[in-house]
């Protein structure tokens, strides 16, 4: 393999270390004994106390969680499921298009739009809104993943799977799927990420008492960012390290089956 | 196989994911295109006086400079996450499997910290008083503080800081699907893994890169919060008017029009991606 | 098979999830201690309400018994939604044709925007008894005339904020801005929101703050287009640590938010400029569409008690409309924080902030987008 490893390999690190500078800011800033970031006041863990003590973020923080699941799972079925679907049926560019509109479309343009829909319909607002609205934003960005994944191969394998007199939901299962899995995976990932970050559509159609995490932080702006949200970031921070390296440590014994893509004749 | 068999499972597929996107985005969306015909209420909101005059009002040079600015600044931050991203995406794709997942992981983690925060923690990197200056001139390196704050370099860092995860995800979903097999193939084919690279992984990549960049460079046109923090309001970006528009200005056909026009450009580039994607699936066979 | 397994389960977990979310989403993250379906609670003593109460406000803007202590006392559930800057809830005010909420805290100026809407509803001074605790010139303010739609909640002006350790002489004039000594050259910020943005230029040129004249509007943005030149940036949430870390020299500034500056850097002072300033209030509106206006009214009530007043005053460090709480308020604490010491009659001087009508919102905004986009 002729790849140039070595430049590869450094560029990785710098990009990492890019992407983590300013978490590693966070991480110090949440043990600065000042409130103000500008300014450090000595080492401290008082902002982790307090924030045992805060209800509100913690609900706050739980009600993300619950969202951001919920949304991942309903998007990446609707979207992977689209993408197939898509893939072989739509031949007109156009609809391509138009339907990829919900990720392109400017975030409080989506939030009043669908709230005065909500509102329309007698709605009440919740969790359950600000889901429905993350849905609908994630759903197409999964489908504009998975849909990379799809290309040459999936029509001649599935041909030949359907040939060989299996049905279309099992050739789905044992063919499609397994194959566009990355892109399944990359998907649901890109999903739980948006919906977790996501403030303005949370905003506008959330409940008076269904407050997601970037709400809260929003709401303290006035503050600057305190150091006793740094602190929650940085829990958060370290609870999904952990979580994914046990998961990861769960997932490994029964291997990843990737069907190798080899050319197709 | 009748073609009837073949119609049941393609309505499952698309017909939920198209139900919803009917749903709970064509009614909204139709909603305020029919705002974008009605006068705004002298006090917010709207009334219902049909009129075509909130369009013309687009084209007043106020708005088209900061169309064209945010245009600017969010290719520049594209070209940017581009370059950057696809050699870490590559990385990634033909790492051992044992390391793929957890270096996508890597990845996006930050990612699930808030993006205020990690806002805050740029300013408090690239500010006169903030760290890289306070340690460049601790080395000696500068005198006086670089004005990394307050101005359009400080937004592009921001931008491409907030998207890249977007732009390497689908790079890496592309970039994976290409075996082993077919590169080895490939470099023997071919003089230099360069010209490799050129003819076949690039081509077969397009796909992803045109997703990711345009999962960058929309919400990088529409993003409002690094245009005021990062870029200490001395620059406006469409996602700052539209937002004024909506909250500030309580002018909702105003903002509805002006979100129109961008949708309408990111329709012109969803046709181009749309394109490039049919014409590279149509020749790979 | 393994997979079909999985998809089976998913599709289960979803839909339970979804349900779950729905029932649990209105219970979850409430402040109200109490179970949500009761309604008269054996509560202790006085009024004995009950039902239900939805408030959205700023965060960490009530002291922490406010809420705990009105539902012991009338056995209400209070629900605190919250919202980060004005535009953001009448955004979602607007949206919901003026439903959702039972009381909101908004800024003066849109009072009006929810009267002519009619989602205001009239305030019954019957109801609040506390209402003559308010100083007198608390309902002259201009944008609500009598108070009959709203309640103030805190006031205060705008003004230069500054480290007299960074500054050779005492700034007195909007001036600086425009035409900065050395010193302060690049070392300052304006406040960022559209209505105080153009004001350093309107007070600077004598005109009014509240000016819908096209003109006039126009020489306050080429007036700020070239102080532009002489700032570091707009910022409305960082520029007092921007003061404390010594970024910056002299801030645009609401009299209150120095004080946190002040908090951490006692070499930082307020000032209010020679030509004048505004004077912004926070008041409470009682949404027409509530159904437990008597509920709201309590709540107001219960605000206007001097102890509360106070309370207010000592978290937030503004200035309450609230007379018997601002002669209670610790010497010491004016000491440390001067314009906390200003006088309502001094206060009423400069010039109530109201609302500007659509037109003039449309002007001004394409204002701001000049001052900024250029």
């Amino acid at each position: 393999m002729k790849v140039p490893h070595g430049y590869l390999r450094v560029h990785m690190g710098l990009l990492l270390l890019f992407l983590y500078a300013p978490i590693a800011v966070l991480l110090v800033l949440s043990f600065n004994a000042s409130r103000l970031p500008s300014v450090w006041g000595g080492f401290s863990l008082i902002w982790y106390r307090s924030l045992a003590n805060n209800e509100l973020i913690l609900q706050a923080v739980q009600n993300t969680l619950v969202v951001a699941v919920v949304v991942t799972l309903l998007s990446t079925v609707l979207g992977t499921l689209l993408a197939v679907g898509l893939q072989r049926t739509v031949r007109s560019r156009t609809l391509d298009a138009v339907l990829f509109l919900p990720a392109v479309i400017p975030d409080i343009v989506l939030a009043i739009g669908l709230l005065s829909f909500f509102n329309l319909l007698r709605f009440s607002l919740g969790l359950h809104t600000i889901i429905l609205a993350h849905t609908v934003f994630d759903m197409i960005f999964v489908a504009a993943i998975v849909r990379t994944r799809l290309g040459y191969f999936d029509r001649r394998i599935e041909e030949a799977s359907l040939d060989l007199y299996a049905g279309p939901v099992e050739t789905f299962l044992r063919v499609t799927l397994p194959a566009i899995f990355p892109g399944v995976i990359a998907g649901a990932l890109v999903a739980f990420t948006l919906s977790v970050d996501e403030f303005v559509i949370a905003f506008f159609n959330s409940g008076p008492s269904s407050i997601t995490f970037p709400i809260r932080v929003y709401s303290l702006i006035r503050f600057g960012i305190t150091p006793e949200i740094n602190a929650v970031a940085a829990i958060v921070l370290v609870f999904s390290l952990l979580v994914v390296f046990a998961a990861l440590r769960l997932a490994r014994p029964q291997g990843e089956d990737r069907v190798g893509l080899g050319p197709v004749a | 196989m009748s073609s009837f068999k073949r119609f049941i499972p393609r309505a499952v597929l698309v017909g939920p994911g198209m139900g919803y996107w009917i749903v709970f985005f064509l009614a909204p969306i139709g909603l305020l295109l029919a705002y974008s015909f009605l006068e705004r209420g002298p006090f917010g909101g709207v009334i219902a006086e049909f009129t075509w005059g909130n369009y013309p009002r687009l084209f007043d040079p106020l708005y088209l400079k900061v169309l064209l600015t945010s245009v600017r600044i969010a290719l520049v931050a594209t070209s940017i996450a581009l370059l950057l991203g696809y050699p870490a995406a590559y990385f990634i794709a033909n790492a051992s499997k044992r390391w793929r997942v957890p270096l996508l992981f890597l990845v996006i983690l930050p990612f699930w910290t808030s993006f205020l925060i990690r806002t805050y923690a740029w300013m408090v990197l690239l500010s006169p008083v903030g760290l890289i200056n306070k340690a460049l001139i601790g080395i000696g390196l500068i005198d006086d503080p670089l004005p990394l704050l307050y101005n359009e370099l400080a937004i592009v860092i921001g931008l491409v800081y907030a998207y890249i995860p977007l732009m390497i995800l689908p790079l890496f979903a592309s970039l994976e699907r290409l075996g082993g097999e077919l590169r080895e193939a490939s470099a023997d084919l071919f003089a230099s893994p360069f010209e490799s690279f050129r003819t076949i992984t690039l081509p077969l990549t397009l796909p992803g890169i045109v997703a990711g960049c345009i999962f960058v460079f929309v919400p990088s046109l529409g993003n409002f919060i690094i245009p005021d923090l990062l870029g200490g309001g001395r620059k406006v970006m469409i996602g700052n008017l539209i937002q004024q528009q909506f909250l500030q200005a309580r002018d909702w056909p105003f903002g509805a029009v002006l979100a129109i026009a961008v949708v309408v450009l990111m329709l012109l580039l969803l046709g181009v991606q749309a394109q490039v994607l049919r014409r590279e699936q149509a020749t790979e066979s | 098979m393994r997979r079909q397994g999985f998809h089976g389960f998913v599709a289960a977990a979803t839909t339970a999830a979804l349900m779950l979310a729905a029932c649990g989403g209105s219970g979850g993250g409430s402040e109200g201690s109490e179970d949500s379906t009761q309604t008269t609670s054996g509560g202790s003593e006085d009024q004995e309400l009950g039902g239900k109460l939805v408030i959205s406000n700023w965060d960490a803007y009530m002291p922490k018994n406010l809420i705990p202590s009105f539902e012991k006392k009338t056995g209400v559930d209070v629900e605190v939604a919250v919202h980060t800057t004005n535009e953001d809830i009448m955004g979602k005010i607007q949206a919901q044709s003026g439903s959702g909420f039972d009381l909101v805290f908004v800024s003066g100026q849109f009072v009006e925007p929810l009267v002519q809407q009619g989602w205001a509803a009239e305030v019954d001074p019957s109801q609040i008894a506390n209402l003559e605790n308010l100083y007198p010139e608390a309902s002259e303010l201009g944008y609500d005339p009598g108070n009959s739609h709203s309640v103030p909640y805190t006031w205060g002006t705008t003004g230069l904020c500054y480290r007299t350790d960074l500054v050779n002489a005492e700034p007195t004039s909007w001036d600086v801005f425009h035409d900065p000594p050395a010193e302060l050259d690049g070392k300052m910020t304006m406040l960022g929101t559209d209505r105080w943005l153009l004001q350093p230029a309107l007070l600077a040129e004598g005109a009014s703050i509240n000016s819908t004249d096209p003109q006039i509007i126009e020489e306050a943005a080429s007036w700020t287009v070239e102080a532009k030149q002489n700032l570091l940036g707009f910022d409305d949430t960082t520029f007092y640590s921007k003061l404390v870390s010594g970024e910056a020299s002299l801030v645009q500034a609401w009299d209150g938010w120095c004080n946190y500056g002040i908090a951490e850097d006692k070499n930082i002072e307020f000032v209010i400029p020679q030509e004048g300033s505004d004077v912004w209030t926070d008041t409470m509106v009682i949404l027409e569409s509530s159904q437990n206006k008597a509920a709201a009214h309590a709540f107001i009530d219960h605000v206007l008690e001097p102890k509360n007043g106070k309370a207010v005053a000592e978290l937030v460090l503004y200035k309450v409309p609230n007379q018997p709480a601002m002669e209670k308020l610790d010497g010491k604490l004016v000491e440390q924080y001067p314009n906390l010491g200003i006088e309502p009659a001094e206060l009423l001087q400069q010039e109530p902030v109201k609302e500007i009508g659509g037109d003039g919102l449309q002007l001004w905004s394409d204002a701001v987008a000049q001052v900024k986009g250029g």
